[in-house]
């Protein structure tokens, strides 16, 4: 795509507008304006940066800045999956690399790359928060898959090529039975 | 030391299901601080609800353990300018995972504390800073935050007492360093997340050059208590000189590692071996992180007697931090362990002060020749010499909480590092 062809929609640009009345300057609404561009566009290549910058009314060089600081805006395109690898501390002492070396083996890439068919991009990541439910991975900066093992890797695997994302786990307090009781009703 | 938490009862997230709704909280005397408070302004005055959340000591929970009423009251007299409470909600130290704890199960008790601590500073605006990687906790979260303006507890006119104060919840992209209180105030304002030089400190120049206060997740769900139940109530949970509930994050070689809420000074051992079921496969325990990945390892024999709370903590030679407790077993390996630990703070360096930058990057540099047995004994000498040049030398403390755990890990386990170390290749005559 061009850089003349990229634009936000109507419904993009009031949802820009609701951001920005949450902060005195339009500067400050770089980081969520970057968000709704790489949703739309799923990355922010220096031409969607540009986007962002001349919509906010901001120098480039300002949002290319903010782009490149910030781990989860992806400066270049990825497969349709991202699976964020967490091999950080708890997630290290628990087995992490074992995950990442398992998909690694099964994607035949390694961390850093995209399958061939586009489909699915490994990265090593840092701590993600989760770490009583090591190893764990994140789905394309969304949902979280928890206490991983190598089954339930490929289960993963096979769910995403069927367009099937894992649902959103809710890891209730051990101390909070009537809680987890309610949960599983 | 506590000894009598067997028949202790979650406060910050009690066993009442659907607690994230508003009006499950409401019916479990949620938002009756804050009631309280409004309703009863001479006794409650902003100088008072401040003095009491003094008194009470609430220790801050991101990691620091300063007194959080103490912090509130270094706010300059109202004049024109906006006043912002920016809470931080980033979580990014690793082995911590609690504040989304609070976001999922019970968000109200935070939205109430970070309310009483804004009437108490007469702050107009609420940030809500949660790291990127949560976003699903965002969501829930912002749905409580669009309850509590239907309710009339945030906006303007709250609860008809002609107080405005608006809450804005937004989120970051990936950056540990964003954790660091003006790290996040940078990124807050829409740049990277360059910590600043202090002074001036945030209650004198903040947001957008404002009086600003940050406050941890946790350390403001606590506050709601205080109200309710008065400092010296409060002062009689946990250890002296740390009080209230805590958030422990128990992490690493258990049986049944996750959040668990109990008194802060909790014996260690209790916590390793009866809260979290002991270490997996009944191995040996080798060693404790206590609170993150900053806090300093402890041996298994530095433990004994050790209590979660900052005096013994400190004592036995690490901190309390985060909580966020990493337990590790006998077979770990404290060498790939501690180049792990580099690499992750050579990662989010921020870049700005030499130490930092270059420092993180040769520590993780020399310890992975130690790691592929590449390394030799004065390796380690010049890690700990690296670590006191680095120390205290920068804008921020990450050049600081990388060092630490270089400096104890190599000094508390330093015949596993010996070991991985080649031989001298220079012949003696």
């Amino acid at each position: 795509m061009t850089e003349q062809e990229l634009a936000f929609t109507q419904d993009e640009l009031d949802e820009i507008e609701r951001i920005k009345a949450k902060f005195p300057t339009n500067k400050a609404a770089t980081l969520r304006v970057l968000w709704v561009a790489q949703e739309k566009y799923g990355h922010v290549k220096p031409e969607v940066q540009n986007l962002v910058a001349d919509t906010l009314d901001l120098p480039r060089s300002h949002v290319h800045g903010v782009a490149s600081f910030y781990t989860q805006y992806y400066k270049e395109e990825t497969g349709t999956y991202v699976l964020d690898v967490c091999t950080c501390l708890s997630c290290q002492v628990c087995g992490g690399y074992d995950i990442l070396h398992h998909l690694e083996d099964e994607l035949g890439i390694k961390a850093g790359e995209t399958t061939e068919d586009g489909m699915f991009t490994i990265q090593e990541v840092e701590c993600l928060g989760a770490c009583g439910y090591a190893p764990m991975l994140q789905v394309t900066n969304g949902v979280y898959a928890n206490n991983l093992t190598k089954e339930k890797v490929d289960k993963l695997i096979e769910n995403l090529r069927k367009g099937k994302k894992p649902e959103f786990e809710s890891m209730v307090m051990r101390q909070n039975e009537k809680r987890k009781k309610e949960l599983s009703q | 030391m506590v000894e009598d938490w067997k028949s202790y009862e979650p406060l910050i997230i009690p066993d009442i299901p659907n607690l994230h709704r508003i009006e499950v909280y409401e019916e479990h005397d949620g938002y009756r601080a804050f009631r309280r408070i409004l309703d009863n302004p001479e006794e409650w005055s902003r100088t008072n609800v401040t003095n009491e959340v003094k008194a009470a000591n609430i220790r801050g929970r991101g990691g620091a353990g300063f007194n959080a009423g103490l912090k509130w009251s270094f706010m300059p007299q109202p004049d024109e300018r906006p006043r912002y409470l920016a809470c931080n909600g980033d979580e990014s130290e690793p082995g911590t995972f609690k504040d989304r704890n609070i976001f999922e199960f019970n968000p109200h008790l935070f939205i109430e504390g970070a309310l009483i601590a804004a009437y108490a500073m007469s702050v107009d605006v609420i940030y809500v800073y949660i790291r990127g990687e949560y976003i699903d906790w965002v969501r829930i979260f912002e749905k409580a935050v669009e309850e509590a303006y239907e309710k009339g507890y945030l906006g303007e006119d709250i609860l008809g007492t002609g107080i405005d104060i608006e809450m804005y919840t937004t989120y970051g992209a990936g950056a540990y360093i964003c954790g660091e209180e003006t790290g996040m105030l940078e990124s807050l304002e829409g740049k990277r997340g360059y910590p600043r030089i202090k002074p001036p400190f945030p209650a004198q120049k903040g947001l957008w050059g404002n009086p600003t206060t940050i406050n941890n997740i946790e350390t403001l769900a606590n506050v709601p208590l205080v109200i309710n139940n008065g400092a010296d109530w409060y002062q009689s949970i946990g250890a002296e000189d740390h009080n209230g509930p805590v958030l422990y994050g128990i992490s690493g070689h258990v049986n049944k590692p996750g959040v668990y809420e109990y008194p802060a000074g909790m014996p260690v051992e209790d916590l390793i071996y009866d809260v979290a079921g002991g270490i997996r496969g009944n191995k040996e325990l080798k060693a404790l992180i206590p609170g993150g990945t900053s806090t300093p390892v402890l041996r298994a024999d530095q433990l004994e007697g050790v209590s979660m709370d900052s005096n013994s903590l400190r004592d036995a030679g690490s901190m309390m931090g985060t909580a966020g407790m990493v337990v590790l077993d006998e077979d770990t390996d404290m060498v790939d362990l501690l180049w792990r630990i580099t690499h992750f703070f050579h990662h989010e360096s921020c870049g700005q002060c030499t130490p930092c930058r270059e420092g993180t990057g040769w520590l993780e540099k020399v310890l992975l020749k130690i790691k592929n047995g590449e390394g030799e004994i004065k390796d380690l000498d010049l890690l700990l010499d690296m670590t006191t040049q680095m120390e205290g030398r920068t804008i921020c403390a990450l050049a600081d909480a990388a060092a630490w755990p270089v400096r104890h890990t190599i000094n508390r386990f330093r015949d596993e590092f010996e070991e991985r170390c080649k031989k001298s290749v220079h012949a003696v005559a």
